[in-house]
């Protein structure tokens, strides 16, 4: 599941990943996101950090707290710069971390290492 | 005594600079142009009252025409002292230094005022790169386009099989990031540009470019006093400051009209120095008041305005009250009482912590208006005018002026540590 706020961004996202094999549902809303991963049980999360609605921090600290979703992997999207999100975001618990602008083998290589399957 | 005849040529010097005349002066001074004329030549001895009013008149301490600019150097070198202790200046014998090296001195003192107005400037960098939301989000603006320009034209470059629809969303999309782009860096240009015009070196900031015009100018323009008259601003020299006193230059016109000169001082003779009165007698209402008691010729009353936010917008200091230059001033002033509660005047007497605890009676108002009608916006605004009171005994309120230059030591509403103490016991 990607959820990213920029119509460009996960248009792209879910291009790649679709072509990869993967079956990719996007919110662009930071608000019913936390209650949509319940509700669909992604294999991975892909969380922007920053979205309206809710911060993916928040999100992120939500599922964490949750043990039926503790253990989700989840990659977290950062611009550069935000330095000291990206470091609240590590002590919450995600598993990676991409920085905008990202290539885009690299992004595939990523979510496949966080399922075990690169 | 300091010799009579300097004390004189410095009311002299300074009465010219201001481009003011003697009778003027002699006038709002209360003594006659033939007396002032004999000051100014040294021939009288002047003391006491009449050298506070005339120091008032002036725009300057009464301290600084008895021993000229040294006194205010003994000042700055006393707080180049105490910022850096370690050095053990030798404070008791300051008054030697300034008197065997002037020069040397006077380098000092002047280094000090520059350090001062660079730690400001850089504080106020550091925080404008750190916390500046519009920076910030200028850059994160660019930072989303490049991101999904990237991603989207990798695709197109290396999808060699990719489907017509796709193909005519993904330059569709590339399509509209780069307008984004383009508009992102516009704007982050404009404001990268704007931000590094030091246009006057000394004064940081157009706000204060605009105070230290205005005080040369001795708080007073007379050119609007008479109908028709102009400003010249082109003393000022950046457009910014230019910009901030022809809002001023129209306001002053604008009260001038609302309560001439003759009605102020009719109202002042029925009434006194009470500017809720006088607004009313007039009809002018109490900020114009407080404002043309401040700002006529010789006025001896100090002068801060506020907006709802607590920033100062206007400052006139008199001697004994500084109001700061950067960040916030001292929560306890009788000012932000009148901008929390609207249309109630505040009367409070004051005394300013430090080594001079000048006393004041603060007379505060505070106003709302709505200048889009229902609907719109309250823009609210308070005023605080301040007479020197002498020597007073009764109860007082200790205020400062911020908190990192006051020494109070028990002050329930401090929100910062000082950077001085009172207990330094730093006396020249």
């Amino acid at each position: 599941m990607l959820i990213e706020d920029e119509p460009n961004i996960a248009e792209a996202i879910r291009f790649l990943l679709n072509r990869d094999g993967w079956q990719v549902t996007t919110l662009g809303d930071g608000g019913v996101a936390e209650a949509e991963v319940r509700a669909r049980r992604p294999d991975l999360v892909i969380l922007d950090l920053m979205l309206p609605g809710r911060s993916g921090l928040e999100i992120l600290q939500a599922l964490r707290a949750d043990p039926a979703t503790a253990a989700l992997p989840v990659m977290m999207l950062t611009a550069k710069g935000q330095g000291r999100d990206r470091e609240a975001a590590e002590r919450a618990g995600a598993n990676l971390f991409m920085a905008k602008p990202f290539s885009n083998t690299e992004f595939v290589a990523a979510a496949r290492s966080l399922l075990g399957t690169g | 005594m300091p010799l009579s005849a300097l004390t004189g040529s410095r009311v002299r010097e300074r009465r010219l600079a201001l481009g003011l005349r003697q009778a003027d002066v002699a006038k709002a001074a209360g003594i006659s142009a033939a007396y002032l004329n004999l000051i100014e030549h040294g021939r009288r001895r002047v003391t006491g009252d009449v050298l506070v009013r005339l120091a008032s008149v002036l725009g300057i301490e009464a301290a600084e025409l008895e021993q000229g600019s040294e006194g205010a150097l003994a000042e700055i070198l006393r707080a180049a002292a105490t910022a850096e202790p370690e050095a053990a200046a030798e404070l008791e014998r300051i008054e030697e230094f300034i008197g065997r090296y002037p020069g040397w001195a006077r380098l000092a003192g002047g280094l000090q005022r520059r350090i001062g107005q660079l730690e400001q400037a850089v504080a106020a960098l550091n925080d404008r790169i750190a916390h500046d939301p519009h920076l910030s989000l200028s850059l994160h603006e660019v930072l989303s386009a490049v991101s999904s320009v990237r991603s989207t034209a990798a695709i197109l470059a290396e999808t060699e099989d990719i489907e017509p629809e796709w193909r005519a969303r993904f330059h569709a999309n590339l399509h509209h990031d780069s307008e984004r782009l383009a508009t992102g860096a516009e704007a982050l240009v404009a404001y990268l540009d704007g931000s590094d015009r030091a246009e006057t070196p000394g004064a940081v900031s157009p706000q204060e470019e605009f105070d230290d015009w205005l005080a040369a100018r001795g708080w007073h323009l007379p050119e609007l006093e008479q109908p028709g008259g102009e400003v010249d601003l082109s003393p000022l020299a950046s457009a910014a400051a230019r910009a901030l006193a022809a809002v001023w230059v129209a306001r002053m016109r604008a009260d001038v009209v609302a309560l001439p000169l003759n009605r102020l001082e009719s109202a002042l003779a029925e009434c006194g120095p009470d500017p809720v009165l006088i607004g009313a007698r007039s009809g002018a209402g109490v900020l114009v008041a407080m404002r043309r008691l401040a700002l006529r010729l010789g006025s001896g009353l100090g002068l801060v305005i506020a907006d709802a936010a607590g920033a100062l917008v206007f400052r006139k200091p008199v001697p004994g009250f500084v109001p700061p230059r950067f960040g916030a001033a001292c929560a306890l002033w009788p000012l932000f009482e009148a901008l929390a509660r609207p249309m109630l005047p505040v009367l409070a007497e004051i005394e300013m912590a430090g080594r001079r605890r000048a006393r004041f009676a603060a007379r505060a108002w505070g106003e709302a208006s709505w200048p889009a009608g229902f609907g719109g916006a309250e823009v609210r605004q308070a005023a605080m005018l301040l007479s020197p009171v002498p020597d007073a005994t009764g109860p007082v309120r200790r205020v400062g002026a911020t908190c990192r230059i006051c020494p109070e030591p028990a002050c329930p509403a401090r929100r910062e540590a000082p950077i001085v103490s009172e207990a330094t016991g730093l006396r020249g």
